[in-house]
């Protein structure tokens, strides 16, 4: 099945339901990717789709084949993208554990929502649970991405 | 917690008729087996010749930020230049054994900074003396004359200088190491690292995916496996049919398990499907089968209020018979709270290589407790823990949940089974359905009032199930019953003469845990709710009802105080109310909740918190800051909606749509103040949790005159407070 990965076009043996998620973490090896509840319910596995934040626990290899798909891996070429900086400059993460899907969700919303309000933060990131509680340091770095300090 | 274990009474009990005992020979100190060619003057510090210098973490890292805290404070001592310290995960070995925990290797109960603080200082005092040692013997002055700079010793006099790393190519680690006391350490005015909110060494791999949790090991060869467990606990196999299992493209094996049935294959989804396919009829008659929390809360309530009932007494002071007939003024009420689930992001996994030969392994876990899975795993293997290596990987959250060795023993068992390695990742299903979940809980409080307004007499009757009588029964024994997880916080700051404080066991057939803050949770919940009941009926302000409480406890004032001022406490805010709490659980925090209820719907929504906390002397004033941001949203959770059912024995829920946890949108703002003191330091990972169920209920009662004596205050809980 060939798709579009972090900028580089793969061939990977898959069924078609096959879920993108365990293909990405146990065919391909990147890691970055969680599973957290395998039913669309927290965000933890959250990739892009050609540039949309989706699902990867409930997003089947057929509707992958031909696509461009980027992980937490591919988000920028060496952990620079304006978003991960920022969760750096507000020590976002405690356990980390959600945070790749909440850093892809966060990308998504940055990039068609450049200037995000307070109430479209909320609603985007609204899908994505954190069980350490880093919500509110979340909504400060999104809004230090989109002022660009950082 | 504060446990106590003596060095040869380790028992790790596991559910399924099973209980592995154990010597645990706490005297034979190993050194690190990562060490290489730099000098270690001690098993934390390794100074290598480039000049980087490693240093193993005391704790496993689990979002609280030890990984980083505690090298700080062996860097500090060692007067290290920080930014080249390699920081390195403890392997399970005695020699990291937590002293908070009798030298067991346990990372939980808010405990690695109290009581690794002293030890690491000392540790890295040490490490410099022994650079120093030869470094003066080298250059032959005295030892006196010379100081140090971030990673370089100086001779003043002469103006020489070398670099730690230039010693480590010649210095040797004396046969006899340097004894350091606390006086040959730093006032706290020298710091340089500690107090300074250094960013955390592994946020970086976290930002790009890098970093590796438990779930993300890998060995080569390694297959995968899931494990089905009966719905009500302890039921044992009456039939089997695999044949549907073993159709499933991918599966490789089915394996019966002393306490289910295992399924290994190529890959998550292969050996999930595989669970999913089995046909199982289970024995009747487990313990567990009549186990409804519908019909425990209404039970174990009335245990509670029945005085004639004895408990096991916890505390004693004065007494509270005589002060209770002579108060000028009496109250009691009855609390009671539902069970919780951990809900770690991450779900419970291991990945296990049993040795051909089935006498060693090597395990990869996010585990809080890599010298038990020694322990456990030596058991299950009948070998001894020196032939179990742990390597602790990052944990996606632990709350206590990762203290266990239920997921540790699947994935070795399978091992063991099919002679590969076996990593087992439990689907978000298997890890609600069979968690260790926090105590279901009933408190009866009686206060009475003297005729001066003071609290003149007090009783706390706590019932609830055993977690510690399964975790360690011996230490369970020793301490008498006295289980100190499920009593945690029954204590109070507050001054009062006549004290009687119990505890009532009840043991259902369900596997009770550690929990994030535990017993302090529901203790907490029910004295400062109690508190303001008191301070109402009495008409006096709640916080300054607290404060005279607290008269002759400065630092406890100081929170209270702070947190009232941080929420401008006097200002009346239309629709909204504020309700306070205080809790001396590992720290004093004080936190101030603001609420609004919708009355149709009886919804609560809490939109801000301000919390005060003094830690002691803070090692990252950040870093705590997080961590009671997070226990409040955590507490905030438990308070609103978190809640395990079990009907005739079956867990209820199963997954997020139905275990719900809070989330950005109905998350509090909250906003923290840490007050470094110098003090010791205390924990923090768990102490903000506790003062935000009070404070929301008691923020309730102060806008709509309804009491919630439940956790989590549901909504239809709310509207029966309302109506009452
Ligand atoms: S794992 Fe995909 S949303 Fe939870
Ligand atoms: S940082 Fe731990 S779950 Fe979000």
């Amino acid at each position: 099945m060939v798709f579009i990965l972090n900028g580089r076009q793969m061939d990977v043996s898959a069924q078609p339901d096959e879920t993108l998620l365990w293909v990405l973490r146990e065919k391909l090896r990147l890691t970055g990717t969680k599973y957290g509840c395998g039913m669309a319910m927290c965000g933890s596995c959250t990739v892009h789709l050609d540039g949309q934040a989706v699902r990867s626990c409930v997003t089947r290899m057929q509707h992958v084949e031909g696509k461009r798909v980027t992980t937490i891996e591919g988000l920028s070429p060496d952990g620079t993208h304006p978003v991960q900086k920022a969760w750096l400059t507000e020590q976002v993460l405690q356990c980390g554990y959600c945070q790749s899907g909440q850093i892809m969700q966060a990308a998504a919303l940055l990039a068609k929502t450049p200037k995000p309000t307070r109430a479209q933060i909320v609603q985007a990131m609204n899908g994505n649970l954190c069980r350490c509680g880093t919500y509110g340091r979340i909504v400060r770095a999104i809004e230090r991405a989109a002022r660009g300090e950082v | 917690m504060a446990i106590e274990i003596s060095r040869r009474e380790f028992v790790v009990g596991a559910t399924a008729g099973l209980t592995f005992a154990f010597a645990l020979d706490l005297g034979r100190v190993a050194r690190a087996a990562a060490q290489s060619a730099g000098l270690s003057p001690n098993v934390w510090v390794t100074i290598n010749p480039d000049d980087t210098i490693t240093i193993v973490s005391a704790a496993v890292e689990m979002g609280q930020g030890s990984m980083t805290g505690m090298p700080v404070v062996v860097a500090e001592e060692l007067d290290a230049d920080w930014s080249k310290v390699k920081v390195i995960p403890p392997p399970g070995n005695p020699a990291y054994g937590n002293p908070g925990f009798g030298g067991a290797q346990i990372t939980a109960g808010s405990r690695t900074t109290r009581s690794f603080f002293t030890p690491l200082r000392l540790a890295g005092a040490q490490a410099r003396r022994v650079l120093l040692d030869a470094v003066a013997a080298e250059w032959n002055v005295p030892v006196s004359e010379l100081s140090t700079e971030p990673s370089v010793i100086v001779h003043q006099r002469s103006g020489r200088r070398i670099s730690y790393g230039d010693v480590a190519k010649f210095a040797k680690v004396p046969a006899e190491l340097p004894k350091m006391t606390p006086a040959d350490l730093k006032k706290p005015a020298q710091f340089r690292l500690i107090g300074k909110s250094l960013p955390r060494v592994e946020l970086p791999d976290k930002v790009v995916g890098r970093a590796k949790f438990g779930i993300d090991a890998e060995v080569p060869d390694m297959i995968y496996g899931a494990v089905l467990r009966p719905p009500i606990p302890g039921s044992g196999i009456d039939a089997l049919d695999d044949s549907a299992a073993r159709a499933v493209p991918g599966v490789i094996d089915v394996i019966r398990l002393p306490w289910g049935v295992g399924v290994v294959g190529t890959g998550f989804e292969a050996v999930h499907k595989g669970k999913a396919a089995l046909k199982v009829t289970w024995k009747k008659g487990a313990r567990a089968e009549g186990y409804d929390t519908d019909q425990l809360i209404g039970e174990y309530a009335a245990i509670a209020a029945t005085l004639s009932k004895p408990g096991l007494e916890l505390h004693k002071e004065g007494d509270f018979a005589q002060a209770w007939a002579t108060a000028a003024r009496t109250f009691s009420a009855v609390y009671v709270s539902d069970h919780c689930y951990h809900a770690t992001m991450e779900p419970v996994n291991a990945l296990a290589r049993v040795s051909a030969d089935g006498t060693s392994c090597e395990l990869w876990a996010p585990t809080q407790s890599p010298g038990i899975n020694q322990l456990a795993v030596a058991g299950v293997l009948k070998t001894t823990p020196d032939k179990v290596t742990v390597n602790v990987m990052l944990l996606g959250g632990g709350f206590g949940r990762k203290v266990e060795q239920d997921f540790v023993l699947d994935a070795v068992l399978l091992s063991k089974a099919t002679s590969k390695p076996v990593k087992v990742v439990w689907s978000r299903e298997d890890d609600v359905r069979n968690d260790k979940m926090r105590p279901l809980a009933a408190q009866f409080l009686q206060a009475g009032i003297d005729a001066d307004g003071n609290l003149s007499a007090w009783r706390h009757r706590i019932v609830g199930a055993s977690a510690l009588a399964r975790l360690l029964p011996p230490v369970y024994e020793r301490l008498k019953g006295k289980d100190e997880i499920l009593i945690e916080g029954h204590e109070i700051a507050y001054s009062c003469r006549n004290q009687l404080h119990e505890y009532l066991r009840e043991d259902r057939g369900y596997d009770v845990g550690p929990w994030r803050a535990v017993g302090a949770g529901y203790n907490k919940f029910a004295i400062e709710s109690f508190i303001d009941e008191m301070a109402a009926a009495q008409r006096v302000d709640p916080v300054a009802f607290r404060l005279r409480l607290l008269a002759h406890d400065a630092r406890a004032r100081r929170v209270v105080e702070e947190a009232a001022r941080m929420a401008d406490w006097g200002r009346k805010r239309p629709g909204r109310a504020l309700g306070i709490a205080f809790s001396d659980a590992w720290s004093n925090v004080a936190s101030v909740a603001e609420v609004s209820v919708d009355r149709k719907s009886g919804r609560i929504y809490v939109h801000n918190v301000w919390a005060a906390v003094d830690p002691g002397i803070v090692i990252s004033p950040d870093n705590v800051a997080a961590q009671i941001e997070g226990a409040t949203i955590f507490g905030v959770s438990h308070a609103l909606q978190e809640r395990i059912t079990i009907s005739q024995g079956v867990v209820q829920q199963s997954n997020f749509h139905d275990y719900q946890i809070l989330r950005l949108a109905d998350a509090p703002d909250v906003r923290v103040k840490v007050i470094s003191t110098d003090n010791d330091p205390t924990g923090i990972g768990e102490a903000g949790l506790p003062p935000a169920a009070p404070a929301v209920a008691n923020a309730v009662a102060a806008l709509t005159g309804a009491r919630v004596r439940q956790l989590p205050m549901l909504p239809e809980r709310v509207l029966a407070a309302l109506r009452a």
